[in-house]
């Protein structure tokens, strides 16, 4: 069994018209058996962006704590928010700094940069960033989320009909993964205001 | 304090602090993930007024396909680019590294960039760290002393050509040169050349796919021709798309406002003198 299927995940962002939604699973797993179906994957670093980590739970709450103190201490200095291309650049580095030993988590980073323009990137486990403009996905999931998001979405989406593809998209593909599902967390961010809303799915 | 309360950032290079967990996971019967790879058509040539590089633009994580769409081709110096095969971290990270240092060499002497200084220290940096950096290389680019393409290994030896192919999708790029190259080729010949070595790469070899990235640098000049050419179109785009009527079942909302909404009423009193 590989590492990243220790603990089972599922992550999607998605850009939709000057927002961006970013969803993830609620299962904590120890391979086969499940020991939480509420657990939290996607991290808020400050009101307009949002870092989801999937892969191995304890490295990714290890990344988390630096990451966040990392952030705390630009605000001190810079006296504003990290732009989300900084930061994914910051979680990058931080993970090629463990080239030869990684963090076995894979990012989703979703924000609002300059103008309130979204931004989403997804990383390998060693900080190899990839920008997209579309949609990204992670987790033991991914290959179902692929087809899925593939298929399903749209350029240029309002948030209403981002959050209901979004959710498609995560529910479908969860629906086909043993390792993930057990509902949804998915967070909605525009200009205006975040919307968090958990899904109900299929609970096995 | 202990030094390992304080995690300050580093003062740069590899860390190894996690190596010994892993190779107990390992042992203990749990696979390593596999890395994002540009399983990659790069190829480079030389024309009359300077060098072309070309690539293609997936990037593959085993057997799917990650990224559609990336940039093979990493900027060095306003007068050097670099395409990059290999695992994608290392070419990325190893591309940044190479031209930081070429940045504040630039400051050093007043001078610009020389194409073979960037070679020194991309070699010596890939034969240091023995072929675990998997990075090979095609650099090419225009200084005073003309223009130069090399190719560089992962364990760090390097290659001088008219002409040169690297990655997965080599043989297939190399055939359309070694048939058709020659030298002092105008700009149109060369640019047509690169492209025709990519698409061969993109249609026949399984770890190169999508679209045509290529960038000419000449004496004093670079243009970066992104998606010069798109051979593969997505064309099952269905007309209607997704649309979902029934909407998705929730157990919560909690909507967090970002901005202060601002109540406006009209006619208030007046403020006082």
């Amino acid at each position: 069994m590989s590492i990243f299927e220790y603990n089972g995940s599922a992550l999607v962002a998605m850009v939709g018209k000057n927002c961006f939604a970013i969803a993830s699973d609620r299962r904590l797993g120890v391979q086969l058996q499940t020991i939480a179906t509420d657990f939290q994957r996607i991290y808020n670093i400050h009101p307009k962006l949002f870092i989801g980590l999937s892969g191995l739970a304890s490295d990714a709450q290890t990344l988390y704590q630096r990451l966040v103190f990392r952030h705390k201490l630009y605000e001190l200095r810079e006296e504003r928010n990290m732009k989300p291309e900084t930061f994914a650049s910051l979680v990058s580095a931080i993970q090629y700094e463990k080239r030869f030993g990684p963090y076995f988590c894979q990012p989703v980073i979703a924000g609002l940069g300059d103008d309130d323009k979204p931004f989403i990137c997804t990383m390998d486990a060693i900080g190899a960033k990839e920008l997209a403009k579309d949609f990204v996905v992670a987790g033991t999931a991914s290959e179902s989320l692929y087809g899925a998001c593939e298929a399903m979405f749209k350029p240029d989406m309002e948030a209403e009909e981002l959050f209901e593809t979004i959710s498609q998209a995560l529910l479908s593909s969860v629906d086909r993964d043993c390792l993930s599902g057990w509902g949804g967390h998915v967070y909605v961010v525009t200009p205006m205001e975040v919307t968090e809303k958990i899904l109900k799915g299929r609970m096995d | 304090m202990t030094k390992e309360a304080i995690d300050m950032p580093q003062k740069g290079g590899f860390s190894f602090d996690l190596c010994k967990r892993n190779d107990m996971l390992l042992q203990n019967g749990l696979k390593m993930p596999s890395f994002l790879k540009t399983g990659t058509t790069i190829v480079g040539l030389i024309f009359q007024d300077g060098v072309i590089l070309g690539a293609d633009t997936r990037a593959t994580e085993g057997p799917i396909v990650a990224d559609k769409n990336c940039e093979k081709i990493h900027y060095i110096a306003p007068n050097i680019y670099c395409c990059g095969a290999g695992t994608a971290a290392d070419t990325e990270a190893v591309t940044d590294m190479i031209s930081s240092q070429l940045t504040l060499h630039r400051y050093h002497t007043g001078r610009e960039s020389r194409v073979v200084t960037a070679l020194s220290l991309l070699k010596s940096h890939l034969f240091n760290y023995q072929g675990h950096v998997s990075a090979a290389l095609v650099l090419g680019g225009v200084d005073v002393t003309g223009p130069h393409l090399h190719t560089i290994y992962p364990h760090g030896s390097t290659d001088t050509l008219p002409y040169a192919t690297m990655g997965s999708g080599s043989l297939a790029a190399m055939a359309i040169f070694e048939s058709k190259y020659r030298e002092g080729l105008s700009r149109e010949e060369g640019v047509a050349l690169v492209a025709e070595a990519i698409r061969s790469g993109i249609f026949n070899d399984l770890g190169s796919g999508s679209n045509v990235d290529i960038c000419v640098i000449t004496k004093g000049q670079k243009e970066y021709l992104r998606n010069h050419m798109t051979p593969n179109p997505r064309t099952y785009v269905s007309e209607k798309g997704y649309s979902f009527s029934k909407k998705t079942e929730l157990l919560s909302t909690k909507i967090t406002p970002l901005r202060e909404t601002v109540v406006v009423i009209e006619g208030g009193d007046a403020m006082e003198e």
